[in-house]
């Protein structure tokens, strides 16, 4: 496949671009969402989990008489006896018989948290109570929590059947790295280091089963419904043909990530189900969902080295990543691949060399948190740029500019494809509200004053729409080279004209899948959004879908109403040809029907059309038959395959999206404390769809991000505990911590999606870390401080000055 | 853990008598024993205000009170508010300035924001976004929540010549 056509776009738009009331939320604030713990019906039983306390151990026995003596009682499942009901868990990582994962822990377990056994009984409370009542003998074994570490010879094995703890090394080389690290007039190299948090949803992962033992099938709903087509692999963890597993999303309150392909509940939930006969709740609590999760996010040590000539140009770019997997690896290195996607940011960097360890340790395993990967990219370039700014004496505006990508499409050297871009623009709208000559000057007067002021401006990309192939092109000769992430929409229109979309996966995570669709389905047929009906289909005889992650609902879901509609509007235009006894071709669609060219008079509305197709067979021709329905399995628009030898990985993730984030921030040097004096964020992404609803993800997304910068932090220690399994200690930013942003948006369309929308959800988080690094650091530059690791909670700066001599 | 001890209190305006362990959660009693699942349960430490519900008007977490202690007193939820197939100002704001986008903490936060309008008909910006800091919200970053709070609590000053939207 080589490039789609570029597309011409309407520039007559009704529903597209209008901040639109979202059609999901009267349901919300009335208190009637119908959450998965909403779900529980008289008579559910409900599953808690044992969790390990100790991070490595071997579990020498487990007795479990007591417990299921207990009064409510009705199962007890230890690990062992999981590992006969249920076969290993979905997992695409590398070579997972080498560090199988389960359900529940048969021999040993491997990070605090990880689960031993399950309690079924008639609530919650008594499930708790018999928890207690569970004996354990633990041996514990020595555990790895540092991923340096982790990689040295004679490091405890997290699996031994791995035989180290690197479950993945590679080094690619892309462009002529040598020639441009020969030819650089500056080398500027940096150690950094990213430490590990996550999507932390208000609401858990939970899953509710019922096991029919006539036909043999499982009927599961859950909060975290996405990749569809793959859930043949959760059918096999159950030992179930894939048509008898049936999962319905209900809507989730949150994900930010870690709601995708999270069916170790739903796992659970099913094996109590069939173990009991009973219908089966398990809803994780509060730690489980910090503790054993299966959704940490990125936890990554850089050593990187940029070329750079005296002017300012960027010449090369060398990574040399450890990333600390965890126990598990459920997703090899696809996080990765995301960085790949958009290594060199929006700068016409010419090579790169990229080389990425995965280390095993006694941790939760990682999953995915809003960015996937690629914030941390961006966090990790805009540093280095930065700090080649401030080594070379040059402004850290004008060194961007000077770099930026003008010409689209534009190939990276990895071979992923930028589609379309104006990062000038950006940067200039970024800078006009941020006000940042005032700032500039205040930062001057205030410095006088002993105050810390500091701007970060930094710029960055997001990209969207992911392929497939970056989950497998880091292999010559990958297990399965899989090539399809598709989305599917059904449309009906019923006899009244009434419109329902069928969506196959797109479980409602917050965003707003039901608002999107039902703007592009009023885009397409002129009636009013809040008239569409949505519904969600289950996995088992639904069409191909993805669901949401790496920013890519928006996009697909327009590709498959556009497919959709088409087919019902070719078939209403045959219709509405016969009924007025002319020539399809003198039709043309108008205000939601199909009216003569030239006589406007003469016309046929969608309703008209659509009771004669439901109900009057015999006013058409013998081959039209009866109904008004379309479905459209979207398949991605623009995927290419790597090359052979890996020096080109193809297009895989080519509908890029800019930002410019600027933060205006306050460092007090004798607390460690980092407050915000303004903040300004400019996206694009390309055509919008509801401005207010990026709006809205782009300020909780840049909360979030604030968290990564400066709070949040799944702390284990060296021995392995975990130190922060409560709101206690992991510290999500209140509206204190959050400061008002003023937001931008530039809209360069994309040329080869519907409308030119791209992907924007994530957009907030991949930005707001490295902006607000790059602001304490220019806060610090005085003192001659850099901050290099993230959080940068009041302990590290302070540690800083300190190491630094800035501290009085 | 079989002895229960009889509750009564009002909920929402209705009266109503309950047996109850006395371990019992007032937001597990709230959800499953009255059927008032709008209350929801996030972090179960008292922390993050998910759970947020009014006793005798007051703000309070009902994921670390016992129903026991709700005896005699009056409660209110997010199911209380909407009146006659109509939403009340709040939850018409939150729909308009998008003050929401999962919906998970938006019960807890609308209580809350009854409280603070209830003491303060006329709160700034400021004061909101202070009030608010109380419960912790993922999606939104808070500001389109002070933006329809500060929003209801104009149309309620303006009282009952500001007509109320319908539902949807």
């Amino acid at each position: 496949m080589t490039a789609p056509p570029v597309r011409d776009h309407s520039r007559q738009r009704r529903w597209v671009g209008q901040s639109i009331r979202r059609v999901e939320d009267p349901k919300f604030l009335l208190g009637r969402g119908g959450y998965i713990a909403d779900r529980i019906t008289p008579g559910t039983l409900h599953a808690a989990v044992l969790r390990s306390p100790h991070p490595h151990a071997s579990i020498v026995r487990i007795e479990t008489a007591a417990a299921q003596a207990a009064p409510g009682v009705r199962a007890v499942i230890t690990g062992k006896q999981a590992a006969e009901l249920c076969d290993p868990m979905p997992d695409f990582g590398p070579d997972p018989a080498r560090h199988t994962w389960r359900c529940l822990a048969a021999d040993k377990v491997r990070y605090v948290g990880e689960g031993v056994a399950v309690v079924v009984a008639d609530s919650r409370y008594l499930a708790e109570d018999a928890l207690e009542l569970i004996e354990v003998d633990y041996e514990p074994l020595p555990a790895v929590t540092d991923p340096e570490r982790a990689l040295d010879d004679g490091a405890p094995l997290v699996h031994e059947a791995l035989e180290s703890n690197c479950a993945y090394e590679r080094t690619f080389d892309f462009g002529d790295v040598e020639r441009d690290f020969a030819e650089a007039d500056v080398v500027i190299t940096d150690r950094l280091r990213w430490h590990r948090s996550g999507g932390q949803p208000l609401e858990t992962v939970g899953a509710i089963a019922e096991y029919d033992p006539g036909s043999g099938s499982f009927t599961v709903d859950t909060n975290t419904l996405s990749f569809t087509s793959y859930l043949f692999m959760a059918a096999n963890t159950l030992k179930v043909p894939a048509n008898r597993l049936d999962i319905r999303p209900v809507p989730a309150g949150g994900s930010f990530g870690s709601k995708l392909f999270a069916n170790k509940p739903a796992v659970i939930a099913a094996m109590c189900a069939r173990a009991t006969g009973r219908r089966v709740a398990y809803l994780e609590d509060r730690v489980d969902n910090i503790a054993n999760c299966d959704h940490h996010g990125s936890d990554r040590v850089y050593a990187v080295e940029l070329a750079m000539m005296r002017d300012g140009t960027m010449r090369g770019l060398k990574i040399d990543v450890i990333d600390d997997y965890g126990a598990y690896i459920q997703f090899g290195v696809g996080h990765h691949g995301n960085a790949l996607a958009q290594v060199v940011g929006p700068y016409t960097i010419g090579s790169v060399r990229y080389r990425v360890r995965a280390a095993l340790t006694n941790k939760n395993q990682q999953g995915a948190y809003r960015g996937f990967g690629s914030e941390v990219n961006n966090w990790m370039l805009e540093q280095m740029v930065d700090k080649a700014a401030r080594e070379l004496g040059l402004d850290p505006v004008a060194i961007r500019r000077k770099n930026f990508i003008h010409q689209f499409p534009h190939f990276i050297p990895t071979g992923n494809v930028y589609d379309s871009g104006n990062y000038d623009a950006v940067l200039d709208k970024a800078l006009e509200l941020a006000d940042y000559g005032h700032w500039r000057a205040e930062q001057r007067r205030l410095l006088q004053e002993n105050r810390y002021i500091g701007i970060g401006v930094i710029s960055a990309q997001e990209r969207s729409v992911f392929s497939a192939t970056e989950f497998w092109f880091w292999f010559d000769e990958p297990g399965a080279p899989v090539t399809s992430t598709p989305e599917s929409v059904t449309l009906k229109v019923d006899a009244t004209g009434g419109i329902t979309a069928i969506l196959y996966s797109c479980a409602f995570w917050g965003n707003s899948p039901e608002t999107m669709v039902s703007q592009f389905v009023a885009e397409e047929f002129d009636c009013s959004p809040y008239d569409v009906s949505v519904v969600y289909h289950g996995s088992r005889d639904g069409l191909p879908a993805t669901g949401p992650g790496g920013s890519r609902t928006t996009v697909m879901l327009a590709g498959a109403v556009e497919g959709a509609a088409g087919k019902i509007k070719d078939k209403a235009r045959r219709a509405a040809a016969h009924l007025l006894e002319i020539d399809q071709g003198d039709l043309e669609w108008a205000d939601g029907g199909f009216r003569v060219r030239g006589d406007p008079e003469r016309r046929k509305s969608l309703g008209e059309i659509a009771v004669m197709l439901h109900l009057f067979k015999h006013s058409f021709p013998e081959d039209i038959e009866s109904g008004l329905d379309g479905s459209k399995v979207f398949d991605h628009p623009y995927t290419t395959m790597p090359s052979a030898d890996r020096k080109d990985l193809g297009v895989f993730y080519p509908f890029m999206g800019h930002a410019c984030h600027v933060p205006v921030v306050e460092v007090d040097i004798e607390t460690g404390a980092v407050t915000f004096l303004h903040y300004a964020a400019v996206h694009d992404c390309g055509t919008l769809v509801n401005p207010r609803s990026l709006a809205g993800h782009i300020v909780g997304g840049t909360a979030q991000g604030i968290g990564t910068a400066l709070y949040e932090e799944y702390v284990y220690d060296s021995d392995g505990q975990l130190l922060s399994s409560s709101y206690l200690d992991y510290l999500i930013p209140s509206a204190m911590e959050v400061p008002e942003l003023v937001i931008g948006h530039v809209e360069t369309p994309s040329p080869y999606t519907p409308h030119g929308v791209k992907g924007g959800g994530e957009g907030g988080r991949m930005m707001a870390p490295a902006a607000i690094n790059a602001a304490v650091n220019d806060a610090l530059a005085p003192l001659g401080v850099r901050l290099t690791e993230l959080p940068m909670t009041p302990e590290r700066i302070l540690s800083a000055l300190r190491a630094a001599g800035a501290t009085g | 853990m079989n002895d229960t001890t009889t509750i009564g209190l009002t909920v929402n305006g209705q009266p109503c008598v309950a047996e109850v362990e006395p371990r019992r959660l007032l937001v597990d009693f709230l959800r499953e024993d009255l059927g008032l699942p709008g209350t929801h349960i996030g972090c179960e430490h008292g922390v993050c205000g998910t759970c947020t519900v009014l006793l005798n008007g007051a703000s309070i977490r009902s994921c670390i009170t016992l129903a026991v202690q709700a005896d005699g007193a009056e409660i209110s939820t997010v199911e209380g508010l909407a009146r006659d197939g109509e939403m009340h100002p709040l939850q018409d704001e939150f729909a308009d300035r998008q003050g929401l986008q999962c919906g998970y903490c938006t019960p807890g936060m609308l209580m809350r924001a009854c409280e603070i309008l209830a003491e303060n008909p006329d709160p700034t910006p400021a004061e909101v976004r202070s009030a608010i800091a109380s419960n912790l919200c993922r999606c939104t970053g808070y500001q389109f929540i002070i933006e329809a709070v500060i929003g209801a609590a104009a149309r309620m000053q303006a009282g009952g010549s500001v007509m109320k939207k319908a539902m949807s």
